[in-house]
C-alpha cells in the first residue's frame, strides 16, 4: 500500500532518545540480563572463575604458554563439532551421531590417504562428502518422515560406530602420515603471521562494524552507541593481542632442540569457521530462516519458508562440520582408531554448545557460543588433569557444570517468558 | 460499485459433510466487510478457501472483476490477498522487522538488507500511525497482545496488498488494545484496502464494519449495510438464518 501522510494524526513514531553514556549502556545491559537474555555471560564468568582457580592451584603448569597452546589443540575437535551442532540445536533438534559421524569421516580419510594412497585433495573431499551424505540421510529421515531426531541420530550413533569399527578393524589403527592433515592440529604459524592475522581480525572487526554503524546512523536507523562500539572493539583488541602475544612466546622445554612458538593452526581453523558460519547465520536469508524455523516452524511455513529444506540443510551442515571435527581429532593423534570421535566427544560438544548459551529449546544461539562453551569444557578437562584428579572426578565436575548451564538456560527462559523477552 | 473480491455460489464439502452451500460474498475496496456467523457456520472454511489453503469444490472466485484460480497461499499473496490468522504466526525469537519480512527478506548482493528492511518496516508502521511500538528491533516475545496484532497486520499491508483478511483480531485482547486494533482496521479501509473482518464480537463489528455478511450453516443469509441494520437483527440472522424484515439483504 502507499504510505501517504495526509492524515493529521500520523506522526513518525518517536524512538525514545537512547542513553549513550557509559551508565546508560550498563543500565541497558543490566535490563537485558534481568529480562533473561543472559547470552554467554554465565559461560564467560564461569571460564574466568575456572582459570583463576586452576591458576591459583597449579600456577606453574596451568598458566604456562605450552599448556595454553595444548589446551587449544585438545579442544579443537569438540569446539568444531559444537559449532556444527549449534545449527541443529537452533531448530530444537539434536544430533547424537555427530561424534561418530566425525570418526567415520576421519576413517574414510585414513582409508583413502593411507590404505588407498590417494592424493590429499580427493581424500579430503571424500571425507567431507561422507559427512554431508550422513547429514543428508539423517535430515531426510527427520524432516521428511518426521521421525524424532533423537531416535534417528541415536540409531546413526550406533550404526556409525559399527561402520567405523568395521572399516578400521577391531583393535586396529590407521596411521596418517600426510603433513597437511597432521599439521592442522599440531603445527604453528610463524610468529609474524600470527600477529598479522590477529591485527587483520581486529582491524576487520573494528572497520566493518564502524562503517555499518555510521551508515545506519546516517539513515537514522537503530544503532548501538558509539561508546559501546569502542568498548567492544577495545575488548576484542585486548583479547586478541593477549592471546597472540602469549602464543608467540617460546614454549618448548628445550628451545635449542625444537622451537615451539606461534599461533596454532587449529586456532586459525576455529576462528575461520567461526567467522564463516556466523556470517551465514546472521547475514543470509537462509540464516534468518533457521532462526524462524527454530522459533515457530508453523509461522515459518505459512510465511512461505521451505521448512523441509532448512531442516535438511542444518543436518547436512552439522554432519559436514562433524567431518571437519573428525579430521581435527585424527590430526591431533596422527591416526584414526575405532574410538575416534567416540567416548565423550559428542557429549562434550553438546555440553559446549549449551554451556555457551545455545538453547536446547531451539531458536536461540550463536556459533560463538560453541567456541566459548568448548573452551570451558577444555579448561575443566585440562585443569582437573593437572590437579591429578582421577577421570571419574573430571566427568563428575563436567556433568555438574553442564547441569548448571542447562539450569541457567531453563531459568532464563522462565524469566524471559515472565518479562516477555526470549 | 465494482467489487474487489466476489464469490458466487461457492461450495465446499469435507467427505460427506457439506460445509459451504452456494455462498455469495463481495468485498469492496475501501470498506470493512464483517463476516459473522455462529460456530460451525463455515467462516473459517470460507476464509481458507479464499486464502488458497482449501480449494472450493464449485463456484466462481473473482478478484478485481477477473475470474482467478487460487490453489495455494502463494497465489493469494500474488493477487494481493493477505490473511492475518488468529494465532498471528509470529516468531517470538525474532524482532519486529524480521517478523514483518519473514520469508520475504529484502536482499542486496544476495545478503539480507537489514537497513532497507528496517526503513520500510518503520515507514509502514508510521503510515498506519502505529505509535505503540517502542523500537522495531524489540523481539516480538516482549510485545503485548495488541502490539503483536499490530505487527501481524502491518506485515499484511507491507506488500502492497489489496485485501486483508483478519481472523478474530480482537479475540484475545483487552479493552484498550481492542480499541487500538479496531482503529488500525479502520485506517486500512480508509487507505483504500478491502478488509474482511471475521469476528464473534458484534460490538467490534458495529464499531468498525461498513457491511455485515451473515453466514448460517454454510449458506449466506445476506450481506447487509451496517448503518441500515441493528444489532438485534444481526443476532437474529446469525441464530435463525433469516434476515428479519427491514434489514435489506
Amino acid at each position: 500500500m502507499s504510505i501517504d501522510t495526509d492524515d493529521p494524526t500520523i506522526a513518525a513514531a518517536p524512538d525514545p532518545e537512547p542513553d549513550n553514556s557509559l551508565a546508560g549502556i550498563f543500565r541497558a545491559y543490566m535490563a537485558k540480563l534481568r529480562g533473561g537474555e543472559v547470552g554467554s555471560l554465565p559461560a564467560v564468568l564461569g571460564l574466568i572463575a575456572l582459570v583463576v582457580v586452576f591458576s591459583a592451584l597449579r600456577p606453574e603448569q596451568f598458566t604456562n604458554s605450552f599448556n595454553f597452546a595444548n589446551l587449544i589443540g585438545q579442544s579443537a575437535g569438540v569446539t568444531v563439532l559444537a559449532m556444527g551442532l549449534v545449527f541443529v540445536l537452533l531448530l530444537g533438534e539434536i544430533d547424537l551421531s555427530a561424534g561418530f559421524a566425525g570418526g567415520t569421516c576421519a576413517g574414510v580419510l585414513g582409508v583413502c590417504l593411507t590404505r588407498q594412497e590417494w592424493p590429499l585433495v580427493p581424500a579430503l573431499l571424500a571425507a567431507l562428502l561422507t559427512g554431508a551424505l550422513i547429514g543428508l540421510l539423517i535430515g531426510l529421515l527427520v524432516a521428511r518422515l518426521g521421525i524424532p531426531s533423537f531416535v534417528v541420530t541415536l540409531a546413526a550413533f550406533l550404526g556409525l560406530q559399527g561402520v567405523l569399527l568395521t572399516m578400521i578393524g577391531e583393535g586396529g589403527t590407521i596411521p596418517i602420515r600426510n603433513d597437511f592433515i597432521n599439521g592442522l592440529n599440531n603445527s604453528n604459524l610463524p610468529v609474524w603471521l600470527g600477529w598479522v592475522l590477529g591485527v587483520v581480525c581486529i582491524v576487520g572487526y573494528a572497520g566493518s562494524t564502524y562503517v555499518t554503524d555510521a551508515r545506519r546512523r546516517a539513515k537514522n536507523l537503530t544503532v548501538q552507541p558509539i561508546l559501546l562500539w569502542a568498548l567492544k572493539t577495545g575488548l576484542l583488541t585486548v583479547v586478541v593481542l593477549a592471546v597472540v602475544g602469549y602464543l608467540s612466546v617460546e614454549r618448548s622445554r628445550n628451545p635449542a632442540l625444537t622451537s615451539l612458538k606461534g599461533v596454532p593452526v587449529s586456532l586459525v581453523v576455529i576462528v575461520g569457521l567461526l567467522i564463516m558460519l556466523t556470517f551465514m547465520l546472521t547475514r543470509t536469508g537462509w540464516g534468518r530462516h533457521v532462526y524462524a524455523v527454530g522459533g515457530n516452524a508453523e509461522a515459518a511455513r505459512r510465511a512461505g519458508i521451505n521448512v523441509f529444506r532448512v531442516r535438511l540443510s542444518c543436518f547436512i551442515l552439522c554432519s559436514t562440520m562433524a567431518a571437519v571435527a573428525g579430521i581435527m581429532i585424527a590430526s591431533r593423534t596422527n591416526s584414526v582408531n575405532p574410538n575416534t570421535g567416540g567416548e565423550t566427544t559428542l557429549l562434550y560438544a553438546v555440553g559446549a554448545a549449551v554451556i555457551g548459551g545455545t538453547s536446547l529449546f531451539g531458536g536461540k544461539g550463536r556459533v560463538i557460543d560453541a567456541v566459548i562453551g568448548g573452551t570451558v569444557v577444555a579448561v575443566i578437562d585440562n585443569g582437573m588433569g593437572l590437579l591429578d584428579q582421577p577421570q571419574g572426578t573430571v566427568w563428575m565436575v563436567t556433568g555438574l557444570v553442564l547441569l548448571v548451564a542447562a539450569s541457567v538456560d531453563a531459568l532464563s527462559r522462565r524469566r524471559a517468558s515472565a518479562t516477555g523477552h526470549v | 460499485m465494482s467489487s474487489l473480491l466476489e464469490l458466487h455460489g461457492v461450495e465446499k464439502s469435507f467427505g460427506a459433510v457439506q460445509v459451504l452451500r452456494g455462498v455469495d460474498l463481495s468485498v469492496q475496496a475501501g470498506r470493512v466487510t464483517a463476516l459473522v456467523g455462529d460456530n460451525g457456520a463455515g467462516k473459517s472454511t470460507l476464509v481458507k478457501g479464499m486464502a488458497g489453503i482449501h480449494l472450493f469444490d464449485a463456484g466462481d472466485y473473482l478478484f478485481e472483476g477477473e475470474p482467478v484460480k487460487v490453489t495455494n497461499p502463494k497465489d493469494a499473496a500474488a493477487l494481493g490477498i493477505e490473511v492475518v490468522y488468529q494465532d498471528l504466526a509470529l516468531c517470538d525469537n525474532l524482532d519486529v522487522v524480521h517478523n514483518m519480512f519473514l520469508g520475504r527478506e529484502m536482499k542486496r548482493l544476495r545478503l539480507v538488507d537489514e537497513d532497507s528492511m528496517e526503513q520500510r518496516a518503520r515507514e509502514t508502521l508510521d503510515g498506519l500511525s502505529v505509535r505503540t511500538l517502542k523500537s522495531v528491533r524489540t523481539p516480538v516475545a516482549s510485545l503485548s497482545g495488541g502490539q503483536r496484532q499490530t505487527v501481524a497486520i502491518a506485515r499484511a499491508v507491507l506488500w502492497n496488498s489489496k485485501l486483508v483478511i483478519l481472523d478474530e483480531p480482537t479475540a484475545a485482547l483487552g479493552v484498550a488494545q481492542t480499541e487500538q486494533v479496531l482503529r488500525l482496521v479502520r485506517r486500512l479501509a480508509d487507505r483504500g484496502l478491502g478488509v474482511l473482518l471475521i469476528s464473534h464480537n458484534l460490538n467490534d463489528v458495529f464499531e468498525v464494519a461498513d457491511d455485515i455478511a451473515v453466514l448460517y450453516l454454510g449458506g449466506m443469509v445476506g450481506q447487509i449495510e451496517a448503518a441500515s441494520t441493528t444489532r438485534e437483527r444481526v443476532v437474529q440472522a446469525i441464530t435463525t438464518g433469516v434476515v428479519p424484515e427491514g434489514g435489506a439483504a
